[in-house]
């Protein structure tokens, strides 16, 4: 290591014939500025001359590429419906099993409160008979369970990004995860009309409403979107329909090119500030700068 | 007028003169023995030349080609020129770029963001001739002021200013004023002229390093 390894080329610590070492410096190396790399890796001997030098950066440079694709492609939307499949039902099963824990545990314990909190306090507990042990036991797989959920939620938070990256900029990374897991994958996602993206997630209301019995529903899933639960429920229709349209792009976009564009996001932004204008006489559903927490 | 290096040249291909260089093909264009035509419809770079802007190549430079993509334009760029760096962030057109990268020994793909210049300032070599700039996210001038660390004391700045990506809804000629403005900062605006038809709201620039 030199004492100004900020600034080293990326072939400093590297042995010349190390492939995987010279790609390793390449992907995570860093240099406060730039130097002309190509005479300091003759001088230290690293290479021979300049063509050595630059089939050696080439090899290295296509070798990190493609390692990093290869990892950024194993973030696949398979793995991210896996995954929110699994926290949904690891936070449900907790919940049913924090229910009966609770009931149970009220006969043992004073003052449990319901829930998740509730269980969590019972499995802090020091069991004093074998009846106390199973109630705290079961209490501990209650806690497990929950947080086993709350990691999927950080590791959804992480993948999606990389898999559906306008989509989860525009969705948020979870409701992305939802809207792929209803599909069954983005490309099915992709391929679906924006109206039907609108009510994903409300087949019952809409085959009911096909059927002739009840109103076409305004919105599915996306209801969980600021932009739309924020938006004062005359206006959620259009909301919805807008939202719908844009994510439905995002998803092409993710499927179709993979790269990230901010203009779509502008424009759901622009939209929603028209939409909520028409509140506008200050009775909370005139929140024009997209913000979520408009009160309704 | 675009002086072309004798690795661009004007040929025929379907009956009308366009620009070609020589090497693999890449995106499926026409080819005229080992020359393929460049098609400026899909290439800003190539639409700048072809209109005849005032860039001035030699042939061999040093490059640092930002927002490569699926390299397209870059793969014409590393026919000509010599060390060329390509520097893409999305993971997806990269796997198409490295098939172009393999096809040919000058072209060293980098899985960058261009706009944190320090993480490959440890790869890209300094004192290069061009910084050729396709990236379409907002604060194109300060990602071309940013890199222009890699540029030689006169070297040339091509860029491809896309108005959509700066802002939606102004007027692109107020966008690409002050994105030039912007650019002043480091560079001095050599030519400037918009890329239609072949590339709407785009705006090609030729600066050179202050």
């Amino acid at each position: 290591m030199t004492p100004n390894a900020a600034d080293s080329g990326w072939f400093e610590s590297v042995d010349s014939g190390d492939l995987t070492g010279a790609a390793d410096a390449i992907a995570h190396g860093s240099a406060n500025a730039p130097s002309e790399w190509p005479a300091q890796a003759i001088d230290a001997g690293f290479a021979d001359d300049t063509d050595d030098y630059y089939a050696t950066l080439r090899d290295a440079t296509i070798e990190a590429a493609r390692e990093a694709v290869a990892e950024r492609q194993q973030a696949d939307d398979q793995q991210l419906l896996h995954a929110v499949r699994a926290m949904d039902d690891a936070t449900r099963t907790a919940n049913e099993l924090a229910e009966r824990c609770h009931e149970w545990a009220a006969t043992q314990f004073d003052d449990i409160d319901s829930g998740i909190d509730g269980a969590r306090d019972v499995a802090s507990r020091e069991p004093t008979d074998p009846l106390e042990e199973r109630v705290v036991s079961l209490a501990e797989r209650i806690d497990d369970l929950a947080t086993e959920a709350e990691e999927l939620r950080d590791f959804i938070e992480r993948l999606a990004p990389d898999v559906a990256p306008n989509l989860a900029e525009m969705a948020g990374p979870v409701l992305a995860a939802r809207l792929i897991s209803l599909t069954g994958g983005l490309d099915a996602l992709a391929k679906k009309p924006s109206g039907t993206v609108q009510v994903l997630g409300a087949e019952d209301a809409l085959f009911a409403h096909l059927a002739g019995r009840g109103p076409s529903p305004k919105h599915g899933i996306i209801y969980t979107h600021p932009a739309v639960n924020g938006t004062r429920p005359e206006d959620r229709g259009s909301a919805a329909r807008a939202l719908a349209g844009k994510l439905t792009i995002a998803a092409r976009i993710d499927h179709y090119s993979g790269d990230f564009r901010p203009k779509i996001h502008d424009e759901l932004d622009d939209r929603m500030a028209t939409i909520r204008a028409r509140a506008g006489d200050g009775d909370g559903g005139g929140n024009v700068d997209g913000d979520t927490e408009a009160g309704q | 007028m675009t002086d072309l290096p004798d690795g661009i040249q004007r040929r025929e291909f379907d009956g009308r003169t366009r620009l070609a260089t020589r090497g693999e093909p890449v995106y499926g264009e026409p080819t005229d023995g080992e020359w393929r035509c460049w098609d400026a419809g899909r290439s800003k770079l190539g639409a700048m030349l072809e209109s005849g802007m005032e860039v001035d190549l030699t042939g061999g430079e040093g490059v640092l080609y930002l927002g490569a993509a699926s390299g397209t334009t870059v793969s014409h760029v590393a026919d000509f020129a010599g060390p060329t760096y390509a520097v893409e962030f999305a993971p997806r057109p990269m796997g198409d770029l490295l098939d172009v990268a393999e096809a040919r020994h000058n072209l060293f793909p980098l899985l960058k963001d261009a706009r944190k210049p320090e993480a490959y300032s440890h790869v890209v070599e300094s004192n290069l001739d061009l910084l050729i700039q396709d990236v379409a996210t907002r604060g194109q001038a300060s990602v071309a002021v940013d890199n222009a660390r890699f540029l030689a004391d006169d070297g040339q700045l091509l860029l491809a200013i896309k108005a959509r990506s700066e802002d939606v809804t102004a007027d692109p000629e107020t966008v690409f004023d002050s994105v030039c403005e912007e650019l002043t900062e480091a560079y001095e605006i050599i030519d400037r002229q918009r890329l239609e038809p072949s590339h709407d709201d785009h705006l090609g620039v030729v600066a050179r390093k202050r």
